[in-house]
């Protein structure tokens, strides 16, 4: 069993007796050892990981658990900051993976990973599902490395994110359609988001199925889709939409190439790129989380 | 309101209680946004009105009208038609009543909406669904022939304007023969002659329009009046 | 209870492009698709059509096929009761908003959402006239500035008389069937073959209609949440650009 949980910035301590490990792996595997686990054909894994903080002292942010579960292998990386390590290749068909996460009120983190998921065929599905909750106050920063979704897959992702009113959230998900010069496997994506138990943005991403292959009105020929959610009360005062047809007065510079940054019908803005290579759609993104910012500056008018 | 079935040309009740919808229709290039400028230059003063624009490019005649500076821009908004302005002020008159009902909520109450069709061929008339009273806009440049060809537009009109006689000469155009030809087909209805670059109040048009306003009922202003007394008393 | 039987004649009704409430001005993003050069033809208009039917076309069936089954519930409470309570009708107006989130939820283009609530305004002053009813009046007073249109229609398609998979299939149906002449409008396509486009996707609308339904059952906004939401990034985009673009004969 990894063990990579850690308490900070003040001393270590015991892991608490509320944590159970869901996975059949056992031993002390090192941070990587769950991929390399599962590649070796042990059968499929159930493994959920956890990451939640707590309030430290003086409005500093600790973490009250960090449960690994390879192939979730999770590393604190900085003062408040978490990267998951175990992903370099993996899942697996039949593998079914659970991240939870909780951000107490009035903390913050920022959770990444070192590479890119690769997700292989196997005798079943492939699951991911994140559920995260962020608390009053409290800010969390998701970027993770795109999910690659090799050619004979069929992976499900769900992501589950629930904020409170006052909660500000950064997420950003990559997909891409294959490993280079293969077909893409397929994938299909939910994405839950609501504020105070409103819903703010629904979505699914269906990929590599024929109805959406090549329609220009889905993906067109990009090999790649990628969003970024930013949400919170910086979002929440916007410029209502006029009613009638008349084009928008303010100067926008809400879209660009293969972009858009898409201000939702609650307090986030949702930016959505299409893109022909994984360095590309992170480039655009980019262009995208920058006018999001605008946004939220007030510096153009979401009509 | 409803389609009156007894009076297919529309000699129906004017509305009261909400704006008058007046369209204006015609073949492209004959002056309808000449002639929606020139009346709001001649009736922008004395009464509330609201301009709604089916041109085929959106917004080309809305910011026409909006560069000329006859009425303020929010007063006028454009309505996309989907390649067939025609639909839109006739068969699925969905969209331009939205419009017009966004400019009353917007700025009620108004006395005159003019609904400004894109331009189209001469078979193309408002709805009486959508239109209380319609004018049809011809020039002399089309060819003198227009009129006596007729259509839906030329013969059932309430209102025929027949624009740039300023062009008469130069383009061979009879107005003799012009004004003998739509009369002939309209059975009585009246018909102008104008030239809204010299005219540019389109005064006769802008007083037939007037004549509308002043004809509608008056019913509510009645009934204000009455509350009006039985309070005072 | 309501009779039923009217159903599939409504259907017709509901499905048919000359049904005035401005359908004939929206293009579901062909035009902006026919400017970028991503529609040339009739193959690029297939793949168009066969993507929006599996995304925005399911999301939408799935909302018309929830409203109907909410509006049908509501409409057979004030069947039931003629003094329909004012506490009861507070519950529909807080019914409908939810749903009208939930539609909110699934579109975040705002160039969409616009057009959502823009066609849905018209869709119901067009409605409330052939089918008045209290349950519509109770939506309308509930959104204002009109409820998204899958929601309208759905509404429309339960006084109607239609059965939830009835509304499904006319919200699929509209999906494809105003881009394809959208295109034969813009791009002179042979308007016979592109109607063979839309035949060819007949077998798709009808398990569109069902898989639309799949998640319903007995108008409970608890299963709301969990309806498709199936997305298309590429339809965003091209509603942001066409939203921007002065040159445009449709509105959508």
């Amino acid at each position: 069993m990894s063990d990579t949980w850690q308490t900070g910035p003040g001393p270590r301590r015991k892991r608490p007796d509320h944590m159970t490990i869901v996975s059949g792996m056992t031993g002390t595997a090192p941070p990587t050892a769950g991929t390399v686990m599962s590649a070796t054909g042990a059968g499929a894994i159930t493994a959920r990981a956890v990451i939640r903080t707590a309030a430290g002292p003086g409005g500093t942010t600790r973490l009250e658990t960090l449960l690994s579960d390879p192939p979730l292998t999770l590393r604190r990386t900085g003062p408040a900051r978490v990267h998951l390590v175990g992903s370099g290749a993996g899942p697996l068909g039949g593998d079914h993976l659970t991240l939870d996460v909780d951000i107490a009120p009035g903390t913050a983190l920022e959770i990444r990973s070192v590479a890119a998921m690769l997700v292989l065929p196997g005798p079943a599905d492939s699951t991911m599902t994140v559920n995260a909750r962020v608390g009053a106050g409290a800010s969390l920063r998701y970027s993770p490395e795109p999910t690659v979704l090799a050619a004979g897959c069929t992976h499900r992702l769900t992501v589950r994110l629930s904020l409170a009113a006052d909660a500000e959230v950064f997420w950003r998900e990559e997909i891409i359609f294959g490993r280079h010069g293969e077909r893409p496997g397929r994938g299909h994506s939910r994405f839950d988001v609501t504020v105070a138990d409103r819903p703010l943005l629904r979505q699914d991403l269906v990929v590599g199925r024929p109805s959406v292959e090549g329609s220009p009105a889905v993906y067109g020929h990009a090999r790649c889709v990628g969003s970024s959610l930013v949400a919170g009360p910086r979002w929440s005062a916007r410029a209502v939409p006029a009613i009638g047809n008349d084009p928008p007065t303010a100067p926008v510079q809400a879209s660009g190439d293969g972009w858009t940054a898409l201000p939702l019908a609650g307090p986030g803005v949702l930016v959505s790129a299409l893109a022909p290579d994984a360095v590309e759609l992170r480039a655009r993104l980019t262009r995208g989380e920058e006018a999001a910012e605008r946004i939220a500056a007030g510096r153009i008018v979401a009509w | 309101m409803g389609v009156n079935h007894e009076d297919p040309h529309g000699d129906h009740v004017l509305p009261h209680g909400r704006a008058l919808r007046l369209g204006i229709g015609g073949p492209v290039g004959g002056g309808k946004t000449a002639l929606v400028a020139a009346l709001c230059r001649s009736l922008g003063l004395a009464h509330r009105l609201g301009v709604v624009t089916n041109d085929i490019y959106t917004t080309e005649d809305a910011d026409f009208l909006r560069r000329a500076g006859v009425l303020a821009p929010e007063r006028i908004v454009a309505v996309q038609t989907g390649c067939c302005p025609h639909t839109a002020i006739r068969d699925d008159i969905a969209g331009n009543l939205d419009a017009v009902e966004t400019l009353e909520k917007r700025f009620g109450p108004l006395d005159l909406v003019i609904i400004e069709s894109g331009g189209d061929n001469l078979t193309a008339t408002f709805s009486r669904g959508l239109a209380d009273r319609q004018i049809f806009v011809l020039d002399v440049a089309g060819g003198d022939k227009v009129p006596r060809k007729g259509g839906p537009g030329v013969t059932t009109a309430d209102l025929l304007v027949i624009n740039k006689t300023d062009l008469a000469s130069l383009v061979g155009a009879d107005l003799t023969v012009m004004s003998r030809d739509a009369r002939a087909v309209r059975h009585g209805r009246p018909v102008l002659f104008t030239s809204i670059r010299r005219d540019t109040g389109a005064r006769e048009v802008a007083e037939w329009v007037i004549g509308l306003l002043e004809d509608r009922p008056r019913e509510r202003h009645v009934a204000d009046r009455t509350r009006t007394a039985s309070e005072t008393a | 209870m309501r009779e039923r039987s009217a159903g599939e004649a409504a259907l017709l009704l509901l499905a048919d492009s000359r049904l005035p409430a401005g359908g004939h001005a929206h293009s579901g993003g062909v035009e902006e698709a026919i400017r970028l050069g991503t529609i040339t033809g009739r193959d690029d208009l297939a793949g168009f059509l066969r993507g929006r039917l599996a995304t925005a076309g399911l999301v939408a069936a799935a909302l018309a096929a929830a409203a109907c089954e909410l509006g049908a519930a509501l409409a057979d409470v004030e069947d039931m009761e003629e003094d329909v309570e004012e506490e009861d009708a507070d519950d529909a107006c807080r019914l409908w908003r939810r749903l009208d989130a939930e539609a909110d939820a699934r579109t975040a283009s705002p160039a969409l959402r616009e057009t959502a609530r823009t066609q849905g305004r018209l869709l119901i002053r067009t409605a409330r006239r052939i089918w008045p009813s209290a349950m519509l009046d109770t939506l309308a007073r509930a959104v204002p500035d009109g409820a998204h249109h899958p929601v309208v229609l759905g509404a429309t398609a339960a006084v109607a008389g239609c059965e939830p998979r009835q509304a499904a299939l006319a919200a699929a149906h509209g999906s494809v069937a105003a881009p394809a002449t959208a295109a034969v409008r813009l791009l002179g396509l042979d308007p016979v073959a592109v109607h063979g486009l839309l035949a060819a996707l007949a077998p798709d609308l009808d398990g569109t209609a069902h898989a639309a339904c799949a998640s319903l059952g007995g108008a409970r906004s608890v299963e709301w949440p969990g309806l498709p939401a199936h997305a298309a990034p590429a339809l965003d985009l091209l509603a942001e650009g066409h939203r921007r673009n002065p040159l445009r004969l449709f509105v959508s």
